[in-house]
């Protein structure tokens, strides 16, 4: 059934086919739609689901732990703020290996206050075990929640669903809600490999020495590495059953391109357009949109890249003291891959200012100006 | 026929904390669990946040409890232990009972705030505190559950504590919960039909544990259950319950209050008092006994 809903909804949309059995959240903004839809879905029976109306996100992502080890399945939703206050809790989730999914809506850290989009928010949480899915239309939403849920659960990691404020979670475009059907024949219902029951009682997650806590960590990235794979084959399965295919990178235009721009979140389908227009100008320029951010599609990114004579990364998002995150992975994935292309880094669009088809033409001209990058950083926009 | 007296049990025999774990020698936690889990019996799963008993289990792969646990972050007990009853009745198991076991650090301080969430929404849980007065499984460290005058690591003997204990039982009668108490290690069978009365109560119960601790203390192992004792015969830790908020009970009717002195010569932390702070603790003593008593008659 084809709908004309907000991003925030298709995230509950998502969250509801997906069959949650426990969601457990804390109310911010940008992201309230999304647990208002959800505590209505389960008022009135159309999702069978206990809603815990915690009193902050740090018990939000606890309770959501309570839940997952109890062997339900489990989503909360939140965004900036909320998301650094859960930050132990993060860890606790992909130390435990809990499938837990999490919607979060990009939103620019504080001070100043900030209800506007960037990515600050979720890149902070990079290197606490989550694997995070970066969204450009609400189709994608819906289809990336449902997706993250399988790999999830199959990896025992948990996964974030992110997306931008109000660039995407306020925006209304059409979106086909599939079949609750089609939905359980892609995703059976959640069967943990241990969980906590009084039938077979066991401790989880206690004290652990030098002799075994090394090894838990070591499991986790190796499987952290298989998702990739994981990734594809779950994305053929999905296509199969809904007809849409969603790629951990997706290029465009790219395999005759002497400028590829690298991208993320909205702005991805902005350079689209941008790339539209500069191709109809005879500018031979494309467009990489990463859409997993962790674990990092390293091989992906080396083969559509590598070759490309120039890279332009923009980033919505900053490592103060070094420069944009994405296109500090492009480089490390870049290094030891024998290609010679320089990376120039882009920063735009802090704090929700606007990303516009002017912004790449801008990142285009001055990539095309300069045979290696003059500056780490390119400012976007900035009023220096 | 002999007409031997067959001994009569007050107290379930069967035990689900198991002996040869990490508690110290005469750990009141360790008492204070055996005793509640006889009353909750094997359908039972914990959630234990950073606290002496984050210990006691032992570490992976090992666990002295015949229970199912899970240990949680250290402000997390409450919230935790709300997930799992929500999760585990998703799952169709909606008989096991959910315990939140925590210390006074991880109740009074850093857990209060999902304590109360937990308590305001009434979720179907028992959350016990086990009060040892400071964060002993850290090394001794004030925390608002230290009495008035005491010695702890933070707080050196040149400069004691300075404030009473926090009352978190007035505060937890404050969320009108269905059931709360207080019970005391050297009181089992009081502490075992306390637990027993928290089984059969549906919503938030609250069960706040007197747990004398020797390491931290300065106190003799052998004293735990005396000094337990003398907190309740002193008036200082009253045993009694409130349902929903209004309606106190008190549990055990003390008539001629003791001195404190006898409690307080027991213990290194308070070596250090002069009687002048001695006297006042006294007087908190009796302050708070009066206010209890005017509550209890008017339930």
């Amino acid at each position: 059934m084809k709908k004309v809903i907000m991003g925030n909804h298709a995230l509950s949309y998502g969250a509801m086919l997906s069959r949650s059995q426990v969601i457990s959240a804390y109310p911010i903004t940008p992201q309230t739609q999304v647990v208002e839809l959800l505590s209505e879905m389960c008022a009135d029976g159309t999702l069978q689901a206990k809603f815990i109306k915690v009193e902050s996100e740090h018990s939000a992502m606890a309770s959501c732990i309570g839940a997952s080890v109890a062997g339900a399945r489990t989503f909360t939703a939140t965004s900036a703020q909320g998301l650094a206050l859960m930050h132990e809790m993060l860890h606790w989730a992909s130390g435990g290996r809990l499938p837990i999914v999490m919607g979060n809506i990009n939103r620019a850290m504080a001070p100043g206050w900030s209800i506007w989009t960037d990515q600050n928010d979720s890149l902070s949480q990079r290197d606490t075990g989550w694997m995070q899915f970066y969204c450009s239309s609400n189709q994608e939403v819906l289809d990336t929640t449902i997706q993250a849920f399988k790999i999830a659960e199959t990896a025992g990691i948990p996964a974030m669903v992110v997306l931008d404020a109000f660039a995407l979670s306020h925006t209304y475009e059409v979106v086909d809600i599939p079949d609750q059907a089609k939905v359980d024949a892609f995703l059976p219902s959640y069967k943990p490999y241990a969980r906590l029951t009084p039938d077979a009682p066991c401790a989880f997650d206690g004290l652990t020495g030098p002799e075994h806590y090394f090894e838990l960590r070591y499991k986790l990235q190796k499987d952290m590495e298989k998702v990739p794979a994981l990734f594809n084959e779950t994305s053929r399965e999905f296509e199969k059953i809904f007809g849409r295919r969603l790629e951990a990178v997706e290029p465009y235009l790219c395999d005759d391109a002497e400028i590829i721009l690298v991208t993320s979140g909205t702005a991805g389908f902005t350079a689209r357009v941008a790339v539209d227009e500069m191709r109809k100008d005879g500018i031979k320029v494309g467009n990489l949109r990463i859409r997993m951010f962790r674990p990092f599609p390293f091989d992906d990114v080396r083969r559509l890249l590598a070759k490309v004579p120039k890279i332009a990364v923009l980033d919505r998002n900053i490592s103060y003291g070094y420069h944009g995150i994405f296109c500090q992975e492009v480089k490390s994935a870049l290094n030891g891959s024998g290609s010679k292309s320089p990376v120039f880094g882009f920063i735009a669009g802090l704090g929700g200012r606007d990303i516009t088809v002017a912004s790449f033409r801008e990142v285009v001209d001055i990539t095309r100006g300069q045979s290696t990058p003059a500056e780490e950083i390119n400012w976007i926009g900035v009023k220096k | 026929m002999s007409k031997e007296k067959k001994m009569r049990l007050t107290l379930p025999e069967e035990e689900l904390v198991g002996s040869g774990n990490l508690a110290c020698q005469g750990c009141g936690a360790n008492l204070a669990l055996r005793y509640v889990l006889k009353a909750f019996g094997k359908r039972t799963a914990i959630c234990i946040p950073a606290c002496c008993w984050a210990v006691i289990d032992g570490a992976f792969p090992h666990s002295c409890l015949g229970i199912p646990v899970y240990h949680c972050a250290f402000e997390t007990a409450a919230s935790t232990a709300t997930g799992v009853k929500a999760g585990l009745e998703m799952v169709g198991d909606t008989e096991t009972q959910v315990i939140a076991w925590a210390g006074d650090g991880g109740t009074f301080d850093i857990g209060i705030q999902a304590l109360s969430g937990t308590a305001e929404r009434n979720d179907d849980i028992l959350y016990v505190c086990y009060d040892n007065e400071a964060y002993m499984n850290t090394g001794i460290q004030r925390s608002s559950a230290t009495p008035l005058g005491a010695w702890t690591t933070t707080t050196p003997v040149k400069f004691p504590k300075d404030r009473p204990k926090k009352d978190i039982d007035a505060i937890m009668a404050a969320h009108r919960i269905p059931y709360q108490a207080t019970a005391s290690i050297a009181y089992p069978e009081d502490l075992y039909k306390k637990a027993l009365k928290a089984k059969n109560t549906r919503g938030t119960k609250f069960i706040h544990i007197y747990a004398p601790c020797p390491t931290g203390w300065k106190s003799r192992p052998e004293d735990t259950v005396k000094l337990a004792r003398l907190a309740v015969q002193t008036c200082l830790f009253p045993l009694y319950e409130v349902e929903h908020g209004e309606k106190y009970t008190l549990n055990i009717k003390v008539q001629n209050k003791k001195p404190i002195e006898e409690y307080i010569k027991l213990q290194g932390r308070y070596r250090h008092l002069k009687p002048e702070a001695a006297a006042a603790i006294q007087e908190g003593i009796d302050r708070d006994w009066e206010r209890l008593l005017k509550k209890v008659n008017a339930g």
